[in-house]
C-alpha cells in the first residue's frame, strides 16, 4: 500500500523502532525563542549536558520584545530579564542568536522560512505550538513543549508516537474575496477545535496548489487551533521557487539532489488517509470569528448564532460563555460589530503579502475615528522590504502605527495589549479570553478584512468599501 | 520525575469546554524563568471571581481536577502544566485533550486520564454533591473508583499506552532513556544527506 505524504517523512527520519515504543524522530531544525527555553536550558546545566546539534540549533527573540523604542532598554523588568536569560543561555551554549536589534530578528516562525532553513522533508520542532506553519514545505513541523526542547537540546531526537493522517481536499477555485485565513477559520468551525486531534493534516486539491508559499503558511500555521499535531502541504514548484537563492537553501549539486527528494514527497494515489474532509472552494466566503475560540466564526455576512440552536450541550454552554464575554447578543449582524484596535501581524498574518493585501485596501483611505490600527511586520526582514515598496507610508498615511517586528498584540506579553473590554480585530490566530490583554475581546480576520474593518470601525470586507465610496444613487 | 502510581484525593468539578492554556496560565506569568511559583496564576482571570468553583473553600487542598472536553488546547506552554502541579494537582480527568498538552503533562508526571463524557458527567455530579468525596487513580490498575453519596461505587477503565505508563509508573527521565540509544542517533547522522540544512558551520 502506498504511504501519505507525513508517513514518507516520518519514515525517513526514525533513528530507532522498537515494538511497543515510540519511534525515536531525528530533528532536522530547532527552533528556540525566549518563553519556552530558559527552564530547558537550566536542565542541560544541572545535568552537565552540552547542546548536541548546534548546527541544527537556531534562536530569536519574539515574544517578549517591544515594538517601539526598541534602541532603549526594555521597560519591564521582567521581560528584559527573559531576553537576557536567552541571550546568556545561547552564548554559554554556543547557539546561534537573533536578538532584538539584528536583522534577522522576527516571529520564529516567519524566520525559519525566510531564512531557507525550513525544508521539504525535515523535522521542524520549536516550543510554540504553531510550528505547524513550517509544514507549509511539506515538512513534519510540531509544537513542544519545554520538556521536549530540552530532550532535543541534549539528544537532536524525539520519541513520538506516530499520529494519524487526515486529508482536507479543498478542490476549486476560491471567490476572489476570499484568502487564505478565511480557508482555515471556515475550516476550523468546520470540523472544530478538536477535530483534528491525534492527526497529521495534509491540505490538498486544486485550491490549495494555487496558493502562494505565504498563503500556504497562514493555513498550516491554524491547523494547531483545530486541534491536530501538525499540517502539511506537498512541495511542488511554488516550494522550489520560493527556496531557491535563500541564505541556507541547498545551491550545487546538493540543490539537484533535493529537489530530486522533494519530488518525491507526495502522497501515494493508492495511500489511504485515516479520516478526509472535502471543501469546495467556490462556496466559501470571508469569514470572521465571534466567540472565545478558533472554531467559533461564520461568514462575515451572517449574524451572532443563537447558543440555543446548538444542539451539543457543551457547544451550546460555550457559546453562551463567549458572547457573555465578548458583549453580544444572538442575531446581531456581524457587519454591526464596532471595533476599538485593528491588529495586522503574528505568524499568521505578517510576511509581506499580508501587508501588501491589508495596505492595497488601506491605501488612499482612512483609519475610522476612535481606531487605533497597529501594522507589525513579522520579522525585521518582512519590515525592510515593506518600506521599499512603500508599505508603511500607505499605512502611516492611512493613521496607522507601523512598528518594530515581533509577536506584539497577537499574545500581548510586550505593552501592545487591549484594555479590558476593547474590541479588536486580528490578523492573528487566538481568540482567547484575554489572550490580548485582560478582558480583551477578539475578532480573527484576513488582513484584507483587518484593513477593510479599520476603515469603516466596525467588522467589513473591502467590497463594503466600495459601497461605501459609490455616490447615493450613482450604480 | 515524580512517580505516579495511585493517587486518591478530593476533587475540583470544573464544568467548562476548550479551556485554553491561555486559561489555565495567562502570558504574562509565561516571562518567569522557573518551574517554580505558578500556582496564583493557575486560572487567574476566573479567580478573580469569589463564586469560581477553585476559590471555594470546601474545594482547599483538592488534588484531581475534572475538566470538560478539550482541556489543554492552544498554546504548546509547558507552564501550564507546572501550574497545575504547583497548585497541588497530580492529575486531570477529561473526556478530550489537546495533544501538547497531554505529552507536556506525562512527561512532568502530572496523570491526564481520558474517561468517557458520561462518567466525567458522573464524577461531576458526585463531587459537586459532596465536596469530601474522594476520587482515586489507580495507575497500576488503570482504574478510576470514587464513592457516590448513595453508597454506590464509581469504577471506570480508562487506557494509557503502556510505554508511558511504564514511565510514569517508575519516575523514569526521557532523556537518559534515549541517551542509552547513542549509537543508533551517531548512525543515522552519519547517514544524513549532505543537502539537509545547517543554522552554522559545523
Ligand atoms: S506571533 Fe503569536 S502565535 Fe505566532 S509565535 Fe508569536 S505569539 Fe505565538
Amino acid at each position: 500500500m502506498g504511504r501519505t505524504l507525513a508517513e514518507k517523512v516520518w519514515d525517513d527520519h526514525v533513528v530507532r523502532r522498537a515494538e511497543g515504543e515510540p519511534d525515536l524522530l531525528f530533528i532536522d531544525l530547532h527552533l528556540l525563542h525566549e518563553v519556552t527555553s530558559p527552564q530547558a536550558f537550566d536542565g542541560l546545566r544541572q545535568a552537565g549536558r552540552p547542546v548536541r546539534r548546534l548546527d541544527l540549533t537556531i534562536a530569536t527573540e519574539d515574544h517578549n520584545t517591544p515594538t517601539l523604542d526598541i534602541d532603549k532598554p526594555i521597560a519591564d523588568p521582567v521581560s528584559r530579564a527573559q531576553l537576557e536569560t536567552l541571550r546568556k543561555n545561547c552564548a554559554d551554549f554556543g547557539v546561534r542568536l537573533h536578538p532584538l536589534g539584528d536583522v534577522e530578528q522576527g516571529v520564529v516562525h516567519v524566520v525559519g522560512p525566510q531564512l531557507g532553513l525550513t525544508q521539504p522533508g525535515t523535522t521542524v520542532v520549536c516550543g510554540d505550538s504553531h510550528t505547524s506553519t513550517h509544514g507549509a514545505f511539506g515538512a513534519l513541523a510540531f509544537g513542544i513543549g519545554t520538556s521536549q526542547v530540552e530532550h532535543v537540546l541534549a539528544t537532536q531526537t524525539l520519541p513520538m508516537a506516530r499520529p494519524r493522517t487526515m486529508a482536507i481536499t479543498v478542490e476549486g477555485e476560491l471567490p476572489d474575496s476570499v484568502t487564505a485565513k478565511d480557508l482555515i477559520l471556515a475550516i476550523i468551525a468546520r470540523i472544530g477545535t478538536g477535530g483534528g486531534q491525534g492527526y497529521i493534516i495534509e491540505y490538498r486539491g486544486s485550491a490549495i496548489e494555487k496558493l502562494s508559499m505565504e498563503a500556504r503558511m497562514t493555513i498550516c500555521n491554524m491547523s494547531i487551533e483545530a486541534g491536530a499535531r501538525a499540517g502539511m502541504i506537498a512541495p511542488d514548484a511554488t516550494t522550489f521557487d520560493y527556496l531557491r537563492g535563500r541564505d541556507h537553501a541547498p545551491t550545487g549539486e546538493d540543490w539537484d539532489a533535493a529537489v530530486a527528494y522533494w519530488k518525491t514527497l507526495r502522497t501515494d494515489d493508492d495511500a489511504v488517509f485515516d479520516a478526509e474532509v472535502v471543501i469546495d472552494a467556490a462556496e466559501l466566503a470571508p469569514f470572521v470569528t465571534w466567540g472565545t475560540n478558533p472554531g467559533q466564526g461564520a461568514p462575515l455576512s451572517a449574524s451572532v448564532p443563537d447558543p440555543a440552536s446548538y444542539e451539543d450541550a457543551s457547544e451550546r454552554h460555550a457559546a453562551e460563555k463567549a458572547l457573555e464575554y465578548m458583549g453580544l447578543t444572538a442575531g446581531q449582524p456581524l457587519r454591526a460589530i464596532s471595533v476599538d484596535t485593528v491588529f495586522v501581524g503574528s505568524c499568521t498574518n505578517g510576511r509581506i503579502e499580508d501587508l501588501r493585501n491589508a495596505a492595497s485596501v488601506i491605501e488612499g483611505r482612512k483609519v475610522a475615528d476612535g481606531v487605533r490600527m497597529l501594522v507589525v511586520p513579522g520579522s525585521v526582514r518582512v519590515a525592510l522590504q515593506a518600506v521599499e515598496e512603500g508599505l508603511d507610508k500607505v499605512f502611516t498615511a492611512a493613521g496607522a502605527e507601523w512598528r518594530h517586528a515581533g509577536c506584539s498584540m497577537c499574545l500581548g506579553m510586550n505593552p501592545d495589549q487591549l484594555a479590558p473590554g476593547e474590541r479588536s480585530a486580528s490578523t492573528s490566530n487566538r481568540n482567547f479570553e484575554g489572550r490580548q490583554g485582560k478582558g480583551g475581546r477578539t475578532h480573527l480576520v484576513s488582513p484584507q478584512v483587518a484593513a477593510a474593518t479599520a476603515v469603516l470601525g466596525r467588522l467589513a470586507s473591502p467590497a463594503d468599501l466600495s459601497e461605501a465610496r459609490t455616490p447615493a444613487g450613482v450604480r | 520525575m515524580e512517580a505516579f502510581t495511585a493517587h486518591t484525593g478530593r476533587a475540583v468539578p470544573l464544568r467548562r469546554s476548550n479551556v485554553d492554556t491561555d486559561q489555565i496560565i495567562p502570558a504574562h506569568w509565561l516571562k518567569k524563568v522557573t518551574r517554580d511559583g505558578f500556582e496564583d496564576g493557575l486560572f487567574e482571570a476566573w479567580r478573580k471571581d469569589g463564586d469560581f468553583v477553585l476559590n471555594r473553600p470546601e474545594r482547599e487542598g483538592a488534588s484531581v481536577l475534572v475538566a470538560g472536553p478539550d482541556f489543554g488546547t492552544g498554546s504548546s506552554r509547558e507552564h501550564a502544566v507546572w501550574a497545575l502541579q504547583n497548585y497541588g494537582f497530580r492529575t486531570v480527568i477529561s473526556s478530550r485533550f489537546a495533544d501538547i498538552f497531554r505529552g507536556n503533562s506525562l512527561k512532568n508526571g502530572l496523570l491526564t486520564v481520558v474517561l468517557d463524557q458520561a462518567v466525567v458527567d458522573r464524577l461531576w455530579e458526585i463531587t459537586e454533591a459532596d465536596p469530601t468525596a474522594e476520587i482515586t487513580v489507580d495507575l497500576e490498575k488503570r482504574q478510576v473508583l470514587a464513592d457516590a453519596p448513595d453508597g454506590s461505587t464509581l469504577t471506570a477503565a480508562f487506557e494509557l499506552d503502556e510505554n508511558a505508563r511504564w514511565r510514569l509508573l517508575n519516575g523514569l527521565d526521557d532523556i537518559s532513556l534515549t541517551l542509552q540509544n547513542e549509537a543508533d542517533i551517531a548512525t543515522y547522522e552519519a547517514a544524513r544527506p549532505s543537502h539537509k540544512p545547517r543554522t552554522i558551520d559545523a
